[in-house]
Formats: C-alpha cells, sequence, structure tokens
C-alpha cells in the first residue's frame, strides 16, 4: 500500500509508545499517533493533555490541546498544575514537543527569531513545552527535515534538550535520566548518541540517502553504527490511521 | 450585574489583568470584548496559554492604541493548530510591550503560590534555558537537601475574569471538565469577574456542594453571558467555531480591514448578545451544540 511522509512519521512514532505508557500528547501528528497506539499496539496507552485532559478515549482529532475532546469519557479531568506536577514526580514516560528550531542537543526555539528585544518573528513561547522538556523521562519531536528548523544555534532556547552535552541537564539540576529521545522527520529517524548526546541517525526512511539528510541539517549529523532503513506502514496501520484515526484527513494530508 | 458594568467598575487603565479557561476553551468572551469596547488602555496581562483571548485584547491596539503594555508569557500570539494571529504577531514585535518569558508550569505555580497566601513555590522547570533567562525565577539552596532549586514569585492579578458553566448569584460556581488554572487563579485575585452560562439558585448549589469550584467568598461580580464561552468551546455545552476563528485569523493580514473588523464586532456592539447576531453565531450555534454531543 503506497503511503505519503505524514503517515509514515505517525506510525513509527506511534510505535515508540508501549502498552501501559503514559504520553503527554499535544494536537496534531502527536496525537494522531498516541491515537493510532491506542487503537494497536497500546490499548492501554495513557494519554495526557497539559490542560487537564487525563487518560481520555478520543473520540475524534481535538483541535485545542484543552477541548473537551481532550477529556472525552477521560479517567480524570483535572487541572493544570495537577499535571505538571505529575510530570515533576515522574509519572509521564512520554511526551512530544515542537518548535521552530532545534540544535543537535535537541534544545528547542519556539520564542522568536531574531533578538529576543525586537523580535523579527514572534512565537508563542514556551507553553508546556519547556515543563515537558524539563521533567518527562523521554521527549520526542515530529518535524519536517530543514536547514533553517536544524540549526547550528538557536535564536532562544526555549525549552532544554541535553543543554551543552551530556552532563548539561544534571549540571543545571534537571531531573536525572530524563531529556531527548527521538526525532522523528519526514527523511529518517534519530536518537542522541551515548556518550555526546549528539543528534544520531538511527534509520532512513525508504529511498532516502545519508547525504540528503545531513544536505538538509544545519549541522553535522552522527550516524548509527547500525543504520538501518525506517520499516515502512502496515496496512494494518495505514487503514486503522486512515479509517479510525483521521477520516477527516486533517493530519495525514489527505483531507 | 452587566457586563458593561463590571468592566467599568473593576477594571482600570494600568491594572494588571488575568483570564481563565484554555484559550479557545471556556474563555470569558463577554469581558475581554467589553474592556476592548471600553478603551481600557495600558494593562498588565498574564498569558497563560492565551490564544483568541490575547488576540481580542491584541485587537484593541489600532491608531497607537496600546491596550497590553506589560505581559508575564507562557503562550501566546499562537491560536494552536490554527496558526500565528497576524495582530497580536504585530503587536509583540512593535516593541510596545514589555514581556516576561514563563513556562505554562510556572504561570500556574505562580497562580498557586498566590491563591494559598504566599510568596513564592519550588518548581523543578525551566533550568538552562533562555526562558528562565527572561523569567522573574530565582535560584535558591533548598534548606533540606542543600540542593539548588528555582522558585517563582506569587502572582497576585488585580482582577481576573472566568467563566464558567454554572453559578448562583452569589458567585458559587461549577466547572464541568478540566478546571485548566481557574481554581487558584481565582483565589490569587484581587477582584474576579465571573461570566456564566445561567445563574442557578442557591438550593441548587447547596444540594451538591462538592461540585462547587470556586466560593462565592472570592467573587466580586456575577454576570449571566449564555454562550460566554463563543466562538470558544464550552465543554459539555458548544464547541468552537472554526470558521469565525478563521475568518478573525485571515481578516488580520489586512490593517484596515482588522480595523473595520473590529469596529463592526466590539466598538459598534452594545454588547455580546449583538456581537452574536452580528457575526453570525446565531445560525452556527445549533450545529456547534449538535457537534459538542456527538464530536
Amino acid at each position: 500500500m503506497s503511503y505519503n511522509a505524514h503517515e509514515l512519521m505517525i506510525c513509527v512514532a506511534a510505535r515508540e509508545l508501549e502498552n501501559g505508557a503514559t504520553a503527554g500528547v499535544g494536537t496534531g501528528a502527536p496525537c494522531a499517533a498516541a491515537m493510532l497506539a491506542q487503537k494497536t499496539h497500546a490499548p492501554e496507552l495513557f494519554i495526557v493533555f497539559e490542560a487537564g485532559g487525563c487518560g481520555p478515549e478520543l473520540p475524534a482529532m481535538p483541535i485545542s490541546v484543552g477541548d473537551s475532546r481532550t477529556f472525552h469519557r477521560a479517567a480524570m479531568a483535572t487541572s493544570m498544575l495537577d499535571i505538571f506536577e505529575m510530570c515533576q514526580r515522574g509519572a509521564i514516560d512520554y511526551a512530544f514537543l515542537g518548535g521552530a528550531q532545534i540544535d543537535a542537543r535537541g534544545n528547542l526555539n519556539s520564542t522568536c527569531i531574531g533578538d529576543f528585544e525586537a523580535p523579527k518573528v514572534r512565537f508563542p513561547g514556551s507553553g508546556g513545552g519547556n515543563d515537558f522538556a524539563s521533567l518527562c523521562w523521554r521527549t520526542m519531536v515530529m518535524t519536517t527535515h530543514d536547514p533553517r528548523r536544524f540549526v547550528a544555534s538557536l535564536d532562544f532556547k526555549t525549552s532544554p534538550g541535553y543543554l551543552d552535552g551530556p552532563a548539561g541537564r544534571d549540571s543545571v539540576g534537571l531531573p536525572s535520566d530524563t531529556g531527548p529521545y527521538r526525532v522523528i522527520t519526514d527523511l529518517c529517524v534519530m536518537g542522541y548518541s551515548d556518550s555526546e548526546k549528539r543528534m544520531e541517525v538511527q534509520s532512513l526512511h525508504p529511498g532516502v540517502s545519508a547525504e540528503q539528510v545531513q544536505e538538509k541539517t544545519g549541522f553535522e549529523l552522527f550516524f548509527s553504527g547500525d543504520l538501518e532503513e525506517t520499516a515502512a506502514p502496515t496496512e494494518t496501520e495505514l487503514s486503522v490511521l486512515r479509517e479510525q484515526v483521521d477520516p477527516a484527513g486533517v493530519v495525514i494530508g489527505r483531507g | 450585574m452587566s457586563v458593561r458594568d463590571a468592566v467599568a467598575k473593576y477594571v482600570v487603565d494600568g491594572c494588571y489583568l488575568a483570564s481563565g479557561g484554555f484559550g479557545t476553551n471556556r474563555i470569558a468572551t463577554a469581558l475581554l470584548h467589553e474592556v476592548v469596547r471600553q478603551g481600557r488602555r495600558g494593562l498588565g496581562f498574564a498569558g497563560h496559554t492565551t490564544t483568541h483571548d490575547f488576540e481580542i485584547l491584541c485587537g484593541g491596539h489600532v491608531d497607537g492604541h496600546k491596550t497590553i503594555t506589560r505581559l508575564d508569557a507562557a503562550y501566546i500570539v499562537g491560536l494552536e493548530a490554527r496558526g500565528l494571529s497576524p495582530q497580536a504577531r504585530k503587536v509583540m514585535q512593535s516593541g510596545d510591550v514589555e514581556v516576561s518569558e514563563w513556562s505554562n508550569f510556572a504561570l500556574a505555580a505562580r497562580f498557586r503560590a498566590a491563591a494559598s497566601g504566599g510568596s513564592f513555590l519550588p518548581i523543578r522547570s525551566m533550568l538552562g534555558t533562555d526562558t528562565f533567562d527572561r523569567s522573574a525565577a530565582r535560584i535558591v539552596t533548598c534548606p533540606f537537601t542543600d540542593q539548588p532549586v528555582p522558585v517563582v514569585p506569587a502572582l497576585y492579578p488585580d482582577v481576573s475574569f472566568v467563566h464558567v458553566h454554572e453559578c448562583d448569584a452569589y458567585g458559587n460556581a461549577r466547572i464541568e471538565g478540566i478546571a485548566v488554572a481557574d481554581k487558584d487563579l481565582a483565589r490569587a485575585s484581587k477582584r474576579l469577574i465571573l461570566t456564566t452560562e445561567r445563574i442557578v439558585p442557591t438550593e441548587t448549589i447547596r444540594e451538591a456542594p462538592d461540585r462547587t469550584v470556586i466560593p462565592s467568598m472570592c467573587v466580586d461580580a456575577v454576570c449571566e453571558v449564555p454562550y460566554g464561552s463563543y466562538p470558544g468551546n464550552m465543554a459539555g455545552r458548544y464547541y468552537s467555531d472554526e470558521a469565525h476563528l478563521k475568518e478573525w485569523l485571515a481578516i488580520e493580514r489586512d490593517e484596515d480591514a482588522h480595523k473595520a473588523f473590529m469596529k463592526q464586532m466590539i466598538l459598534d456592539t452594545p454588547d455580546f448578545d449583538a456581537y452574536l447576531d452580528v457575526c453570525g453565531a446565531r445560525e452556527r450555534l445549533p450545529e456547534l451544540e449538535r457537534l459538542e454531543r456527538a464530536p
């Protein structure tokens, strides 16, 4: 079955979420990935939204992180402070993050382009991004691969990745053993090297070359010693995604 | 009390304002419109996941008028997946607004600190980032573990707006679904104005007191505003009006068109009821109610 880049990214992200895990998600592709996981291999995935939705049975794709769908038939409808306090307590395994810029250590900028005092472009800011990035065990980013996005130096460090290196998070007092885990793009899947905590390509999507990925990245990438080809979406994944998760085609680009 | 009287009485130029809900969900639209309609200026504002609410206030920034001049920003300018507000961007890129950066957790903790009558709370977020450096958070040494701990200062807004599902005439209020930060916001604020989908008898409140999340002792004014979160979502009542939100965003790309739009929607309408007539909400609300019942 043929598929597009959005569908591949969502399927890859869904596979990272094991049954029984707790995942903090936003709207769009991350939410689609969590819903797909829940409807395939991870029926007991516990989905959490920062506005207070906790363990919902999502009836349809939410438009806002705080709309009523995020607590439809939920285990609990609570407060934002409660969600982040539980996150700080270590209760949330995965969270999805986004931003206009990401660097080799997984630090993210969602605040501004240009000088902070007189920005060329002002973006929303942290929202709950910094909190999930600071406090979740493992964070993931889903984004298109573009050299303006994957940059050597951020205009503003909104949310922490590994900061300036392997000891960065511990040295400032962030909880130990937390941090960036995966970056899933339209070209490849990346993790972070054990020794350097630098972005490292783990698998290339079918038909994509290492040169192509490097060319679209504004810093030097590491490549894993056992570089693989990303497994294509299965027929089951695609049919669940298209028929049950996003029948309107809003996120998968088939609307 | 009418929305007009409540804003006239409690929201003065230069005061610090906060608004509850979550961007396009359970927001106090009528009060936000009224702030713009009455031409308030020089306000401080807590941008705690503010999307359409912030966009409305930024709509007051025309012909040199400055509605907001100080801002605590955790999430501003964007309307989540709907995109960025051109008008809010323009305001934030103008240099007219003095801004401190925060995360959502940090601002929620600042409201909690104030809600409990305190001066700060420790949180383990924002460390090592420019967000921290551009905030007013500090690092202290924990007296028990000797570890460094970031602390955020209590935030006591002068006035807050919260929209609720129902309350009695005194303001004993119920919220269905997520409370976001509103229980703390209500307790933190020096003045609190509630808008409510409907006013219920006090007897109804007393029959199920466990459902009350804001007690009347925190409330300064109650205004009955049916569909008061429109064009936002109101859990269990009506879904967000995506067509109207999209129209609003699109019109902001053209300065003159936006100015005329603000005049038509807010400045030339006497109140929120009239806005619902002018913007076409009356025709769309039955469908939004149906969509909320069967998503």
